[in-house]
């Protein structure tokens, strides 16, 4: 792991790897985020650099390999889960940053998009299934009882090694 | 992470010793996992062709492979059993001689055979059309059921009875194919079964975990995109379609009802189109070359493949015409889609019931009394298994060319025109999908025939196993090198199921001409290692009454009715257990499903952890 991190550092830091954090851009390189629709989520959650630049240090990153491992318990992967679909960062999943995830889900382009009635009804549908409170939002509690009856859950959320 | 660190410190020795030598052992199970499948056929392939182009394509590949294997198993079995002793004991290797016991009983004028052996100076398109049609010089081969008129070779010492390998062989290439198949399809079962239980939470469980970070290719990224926006939309959309349908009136209720017999009249009109037309031309094809007349080539091999044309042109147009139809049926989508599979497969394997059926008819008509002694039509057909035979050997030979052909004479020109030609019609064409459930069908129906025609054609496996080798290929090549990846992803998990399911409908299709084959038409007098046996099936009643008198009272037991009966009532109890069983099982998730709800909804349980 530590190789696979100072690859990722320009050279004249790498002796420093330690101490050093790896520019966002060069994250994005990575194989494993390279395709995924929630890159730069993933980014601004692991990142604790108080610049707001997203860059990442390699506590940073061993925390981000070491919750998509398999070994990860799904309380945490649950956790963890939520705060990168969490678009907003206000600690519930509301009606918008559903939409956005599934415009995530299903593609960037204009025409991959589900139609404004379609949305309606999927988000009125996730609601009905994990609302349980029937606030029109999903707090953590909700979205991890959800996501713990989710066989894909488990088989899904991890990179390999 | 700080949970972690403060788990680590306090951990034991022993336990981590533990930890690490698990981990040791896994790393080593996984090794030899990998190992082990490089020693599959085609791994590679099949692995590229998934990340390309879906699941869907990849599981009708790995179909395919299983398919090579079948067959090349069938074709050990039978060549190990049947085809090798009566080499080695024709050609007297290992001192073996062949005894042929002369028959009793039986008219001589049934065993008059003279297979057409073209002796002399012959055009070099006689052996061209005998290599296709199976007659000629190929009739009295290895190929064909006549060959095989030894009725016991000796090999040193042991006697061994070859009718009764024979048809115990075919007995067991049957079986085999039936146990690897249930073998391969409980797998599939047990995953749909869990698919189709999800109804719960689907829609969560397809947005919160619907993404795999496993993916790390540009390309499958792009399929899995469009792949879960096509599962989202058919969700919602069967969801509007159930709602309209809960809203029908009764007027509207009627009106459809009575469109829907309506349509299915049409649909068993049509088939009783194809199955007349199929008859037909059977009976003209058997009438017309039989009067052996060499001087037209081309006509004499055209009447002989006339039954295949027709059958390949039926299984063309019938699901064409099938799929117009289903629209006007209104039913939910993915009833449509089985409901027209369902329908084009019944189409495929009756056409192969209806086919033999009429060669039957032909064979069996018995005019005069000389031809009643025989049992069946000995001038015609003084060896009428090799003839039936044929005609499998001819389907097999027709349905590879017709594959082939169409790959290069439709697929190969249709890219070249769309990718060099811009006009509008072209364009809106477009390339070619790789249609899976057409092509599935059309090796399912290719199956069929091997499974029917072994029993009269011992080498046809081998024969199979070729074409599906070289059908891989083609096809691969055709996949990637002319067509587009579906606009529609199709589900794995259910599709090989479903792919089973219908292979498994082909097997069953064929015990029945197989069954009336061996244990209802006489069998030939001429040629054949059933030839003092009245009816095929007769050699195995023979063999039994030679065992010692013990084992023949005991083989007498179980198949007479004082055993029987409890036996029969025993499995029907079980069956009751099971069923019983069963319901039980589901009215206790049904119950745990009501409970779930109501956790849901118990303030007690739900105490939000802010």
């Amino acid at each position: 792991a530590y190789k696979r991190f100072s690859e990722l550092l320009p050279k004249e830091e790498r002796e420093n790897a330690c101490s050093a954090r790896a520019p966002k851009s060069q994250i994005l390189t990575l194989p494993e985020l390279r395709a995924n629709p929630f890159q730069h989520r993933i980014c601004r959650v692991f990142s604790t650099s108080d610049s707001g630049d997203d860059s990442i240090s390699f506590e940073d990153f061993l925390d981000m390999l070491s919750v998509f491992s398999d070994s990860a318990t799904s309380d945490i992967k649950s956790h963890y889960a939520f705060r990168i679909f969490d678009f907003d960062d206000d600690g519930t999943l509301d009606r918008k940053d559903l939409e956005k995830l599934v415009n995530c889900l299903t593609g960037q382009d204009e025409e991959s998009r589900l139609s404004n009635a379609e949305m309606e009804q999927l988000i009125q549908n996730i609601l009905e299934e994990s609302d349980i409170d029937k606030d029109g939002t999903i707090n953590l509690s909700e979205f991890q009882h959800v996501v713990s009856r989710s066989p894909d859950f488990a088989r899904y959320g991890g990179f390999q090694q | 992470r700080d949970c972690w660190q403060a788990d680590i410190k306090y951990s034991a020795g022993w336990k981590q010793w533990k930890r690490t030598s698990s981990k040791s052992w896994k790393k080593v199970l996984n090794e030899v996992k990998e190992l082990s499948s490089y020693l599959e056929l085609w791994r590679h392939d099949i692995h590229s062709i998934g990340g390309k182009f879906g699941t869907g394509i990849q599981s009708y590949f790995s179909f395919l492979r299983f398919l090579v294997l079948l067959n090349f198993i069938i074709f050990i079995l039978m060549f190990s059993f049947v085809t090798f002793p009566s080499i080695i004991s024709k050609y007297g290797i290992f001192n073996s001689t062949i005894a042929k016991i002369p028959p009793e009983n039986i008219e001589p004028h049934c065993t008059v055979y003279k297979p057409s052996d073209n002796k002399g100076l012959v055009y070099f398109y006689t052996y061209l059309k005998d290599l296709l049609s199976g007659t000629g010089f190929l009739e009295d081969t290895s190929l064909f059921y006549g060959y095989y008129i030894i009725d016991a070779p000796w090999l040193s010492i042991p006697r061994y009875n070859l009718p009764l390998a024979y048809l115990l062989a075919t007995f067991a290439y049957l079986g085999l194919s039936l146990l690897w198949i249930i073998k391969r399809s409980v797998e599939g079962f047990k995953q749909s079964l869990v698919h189709d239980e999800d109804q719960f939470q689907s829609y969560c469980n397809k947005v919160f975990a619907g993404w795999d970070f496993c993916i790390t290719d540009p390309y499958a990224a792009r399929l899995k995109h469009s792949s879960l926006q096509y599962e989202l939309q058919t969700d919602l959309e069967e969801e509007r379609l159930k709602r309209k349908i809960a809203d029908r009136t009764m007027k509207d209720k009627l009106r459809i009802y009575s469109l829907r017999i309506f349509i299915n009249i049409i649909v068993i009109a049509v088939l009783s189109g194809c199955f007349y037309s199929i008859y037909r031309v059977t009976v003209f094809s058997q009438e017309n070359s039989n009067d052996v007349s060499n001087s037209n080539f081309q006509a004499n091999l055209l009447v002989q493949y006339l039954p295949s044309m027709v059958i390949t042109l039926a299984n063309f147009i019938a699901p064409q015409i099938f799929s117009f139809l289903i629209r006007f049926e209104d039913y939910l989508p993915a009833f449509e889609i089985r409901l027209t599979l369902m329908r084009c497969v019944f189409v495929r394997l009756a056409n192969i019931g209806v086919l033999l059926f009429s060669l039957w008819s032909q064979i069996s008509y018995c005019a005069t009394d000389k031809c009643k002694a025989c049992g069946y039509n000995y001038e015609l057909y003084p060896c009428w298994e090799s003839d039936v035979g044929q005609e499998m050997y001819k389907l097999m030979i027709f349905d590879f060319i017709i594959i082939v052909a169409v790959t290069l004479f439709v697929d190969f020109p249709r890219k070249l025109l769309v990718t060099h030609c811009s006009c509008k019609p072209v364009q809106w064409c477009g390339l070619q999908e790789f249609g899976i459930s057409d092509n599935v069908l059309g090796i399912i129906y290719g199956q069929t025939i091997c499974w029917i025609g072994t029993f009269f054609s011992p080498l046809l496996p081998a024969i199979a196993t070729i074409k599906y080798f070289i059908i891989f290929y083609i096809k691969k090549t055709s996949l990637m090198h002319t067509c587009k990846p579906a606009a529609r992803p199709f589900r794995a998990s259910s599709s090989n199921f479903f792919f089973l399911v219908v292979l498994l409908i082909g097997l069953v299709l064929a015990f029945i001409p197989l069954g009336i084959s061996i244990a209802y038409i006489p069998s030939s007098k001429a040629c054949g290692p059933f030839r003092n046996f009245n009816i095929s099936w007769a050699v195995v009643p023979d063999t039994i009454l030679r065992f010692p008198m013990g084992l023949q009272q005991v083989l007498h037991g179980i198949a007479s009715e004082a055993f029987a009966v409890p036996f029969f009532m025993v499995i029907c109890l079980i069956m009751f257990y099971f069923i019983a069983l069963a319901g039980a099982h589901k009215r206790v998730v049904e119950q745990l499903r009501e409970q779930l709800v109501m956790v849901r909804f118990d303030p007690l349980f739900c105490t939000p952890k802010v």
